[in-house]
């Protein structure tokens, strides 16, 4: 008894280390001075609330785990967990998605439909790092760092040599893939967390290097004015430039704005699934079986005669082959890149989405992305929160589905007597 | 007598000042079952690690087929023909039967990217021959019913059997089992037994092997090579062995 009433006592206390700092205390100005606050009486009161619901919570911890034994069932029964991981079934679900993205932008609002862009960049960067991570089981901390050269790659060809979006996208690609292969080559001999902490070095190093570059990145201002794609030579914008036809004048329709976040978004959907396409492909050749194989017993692989050097950098440069693409397109998206898009924080974010939705699973990686990127700006009154959110969501997740949304499911293979039966 | 394939002499090991292996030879002629036995500690896993490239011998010469192949990366004496089993098994636990097989495979297949991306015919005969043959394998393991389970589900002698037919998908000169019998019963003892005689008279292997169960060993090998504390006891077939004095002292102690 003593010992639980000790810990409960430690638990409402911690509600108030936690919680007091965060919400209950304030900074106000009073002239030109900051002073510290007391948040209002009401923050006050829930937190109290809260510390004495924590309290009961663990002191009869007991009691209520022996109320729960008589149901005790996982938070998804095993036969629909089963059912989800279905390759048929995830088919199934990703046919409908695609249905659901290709007819959404005619009928979303402006804000939404943008929304859904952003969304689909991320899920381009999630499956290109779900090849490195959750395939390969390469740790890589510094992922953005390919997405910034993809994107200055179409950034300072626009803006030095005036090339359009649809010759930068592949030069984007094949520019990532290059640092991408140069980074491996010396730092694909470590493993785990060193192989971490050397990715997230180098995605800090790409990021100061393009800040400080003044003369040829422009710096913390980064680039600005940089073109949007064009649908075979038809600009989106309202005039067209000396030489060029405009979208709406050549289909003789009146000007407006939303056609270009639309068509945006169509280019972003292509992408992705590209993406998909490629990178389900990929899973069932030889090499994405080595990838895996890589992940599961480097020495075994070498004893069958597989190269490890050789299947690691092929996994890293696809990956930033992947995070190019995208990157230019995002380039093209904002019109504007600067150093500051390419911090930590968008690697985490990227590695939360490939853990969220399950290692190595590609329907998993999509709706993580999706909620990943919604919920924040779904609740835009708690951005002040959202790394808390980020956080809990992800403890929540260990917690209850450690494998995360929709793990992969291994593919059966048909053996040849069986397809005669 | 058929030609050697694989000739090792005057090998050393040098950790440090330890000399875990002083001087081991071996030779391995076509279609022969050769095994190395000694008491714990003795330096046999070393020098299959040195055949196999996963240590650098300090000295001595290896050669396979009559070219040196000392020194070479692990991958790369694995692709002459070199494949080796470990005491632990060393399965890939995640993945399928039968996808184990495949990734052995990995070096006969078609791994052109593009004819992967599109599926052209070539890719996909190229990976219908090695499905047949991963089910021709499961067949002679006697797996084929667990083709697609997790192969880290399998039972332990399942998964002993498995990582051997892993081995045979690389159509090995040599194949090098590392105590395969460790941690079977009995029965399981006498299937590998059964399975090794197999390998080699039906499919030409001829093997290299550590193990400490001397009934399987007297009976299978057609030579055995002892080694005591990293340097070679002993030389002989299996009926000069069970006899030579030294090998007794050596595994039972001074009377």
């Amino acid at each position: 008894m003593s010992k639980s009433f000790k810990q409960a006592l430690f638990s409402a206390a911690l509600v108030w280390a936690v919680a007091y700092p965060v919400l209950g205390l304030k900074l106000a100005f009073s002239g030109v001075t900051l002073q510290v606050q007391n948040a209002p009486p009401m923050t006050l009161m829930i937190i109290a609330i809260c510390s004495v619901l924590l309290f009961l919570r663990v002191l009869f911890a007991e009691q209520i785990s022996g109320l729960r034994r008589g149901s005790d069932k996982p938070l998804i029964s095993k036969k629909t967990s089963d059912f989800l991981t279905l390759p048929s079934t995830q088919r199934w679900g990703l046919a409908a998605l695609i249905v659901l993205a290709f007819i959404w932008p005619f009928f979303g609002s402006r804000g939404a439909v943008d929304i859904a862009t952003l969304i689909l960049i991320y899920v381009m960067l999630g499956l290109g790092l779900n090849i490195v991570v959750g395939l390969a089981g390469l740790l890589d901390l510094g992922y953005v760092g390919f997405y910034a050269v993809g994107a200055y790659s179409y950034a300072l060809l626009s803006h030095y040599y005036g090339l359009g979006f649809w010759i930068c996208l592949p030069i984007a690609g094949l520019m990532a893939a290059l640092f991408g292969f140069l980074l491996g080559f010396p730092v694909l001999r470590l493993r785990g967390d060193y192989l971490a902490i050397v990715t997230l070095g180098f995605g800090e190093i790409i990021r100061i290097f393009l800040r400080n570059l003044t003369e040829l990145t422009g710096g913390p201002n980064g680039i600005s004015n940089i073109d949007k794609p064009t649908f075979f030579g038809l600009t989106f914008e309202r005039k067209a430039a000396e030489g060029m036809q405009t979208f709406h004048e050549f289909f003789g329709l009146t000007y407006n704005s939303i056609n270009k976040v639309i068509f945006l978004y169509l280019i972003a959907l292509l992408l992705a699934l590209a993406a998909l396409f490629v990178i389900n492909r990929l899973l069932r050749m030889p090499i994405g079986r080595a990838w895996e194989a890589l992940r599961e017993d480097e020495i075994a692989c070498r004893a069958l005669g597989l190269n490890p050097t050789v299947i690691k950098l092929s996994a890293f440069t696809l990956g930033a082959a992947f995070a190019g693409f995208a990157g230019s397109f995002f380039a093209a998206r904002q019109g504007l890149v600067t150093p500051e898009s390419f911090t930590f924080i968008e690697s985490a974010i990227i590695l939360a989405i490939v853990v969220l939705g399950g290692m190595g699973s590609q329907l998993g990686v999509i709706l993580a992305a999706i909620v990943m990127i919604l919920l924040p700006e779904l609740m835009r009154e708690f951005s002040d929160y959202r790394m808390l959110m980020f956080g809990a969501m992800m403890v929540l997740m260990m917690i209850w589905r450690p494998q995360g949304f929709l793990p992969m499911q291994r593919p059966v293979m048909k053996l040849k007597a069986e397809v005669g039966q | 007598m058929s030609r050697p394939i694989l000739q090792a002499s005057g090998l050393c090991m040098r950790f440090g000042g330890l000399l875990a292996v002083n001087g081991v030879g071996l030779t391995v002629h076509e279609k022969q079952v050769v095994s190395m036995i000694g008491p714990n500690g003795a330096g046999k896993t070393t020098v299959f690690n040195c055949l196999t490239g996963f240590y650098k011998p300090t000295s001595g010469t290896i050669l396979l087929d009559g070219e040196p192949i000392q020194g070479l990366a692990g991958h790369q004496i694995a692709r002459k023909g070199v494949v080796r089993t470990f005491q632990n098994v060393r399965l890939f636990k995640e993945m399928t039967a039968v996808e184990n097989l495949l990734v052995a495979q990995h070096r006969h297949l078609n791994t052109n990217f593009l004819s992967g991306l599109f599926k052209t015919p070539a890719f996909r005969r190229s990976e219908r021959e090695a499905m047949d043959y991963a089910e021709h394998w499961l067949e002679a393991v006697n797996l084929k019913e667990f083709a697609n389970r997790t192969a880290g589900t399998l039972a332990y002698g399942q998964q002993r059997r498995l990582e051997i037919a892993r081995c045979m998908m690389t159509r090995p000169r040599i194949l090098m089992l590392d105590e395969p019998a460790a941690g079977l019963n009995p029965k399981e003892t006498e299937d590998l037994k059964a399975l090794i005689g197999v390998l080699r008279n039906e499919h030409n292997a001829t093997v290299l092997l550590i193990e400490h169960d001397m009934k399987l060993v007297m009976s299978i090998s057609d030579h055995i090579v002892v080694i005591n504390q990293g340097t070679p006891l002993a030389d002989g077939t299996p009926e000069q062995i069970r006899d030579n004095p030294e090998v007794i002292k050596a595994y039972l102690g001074e009377a």
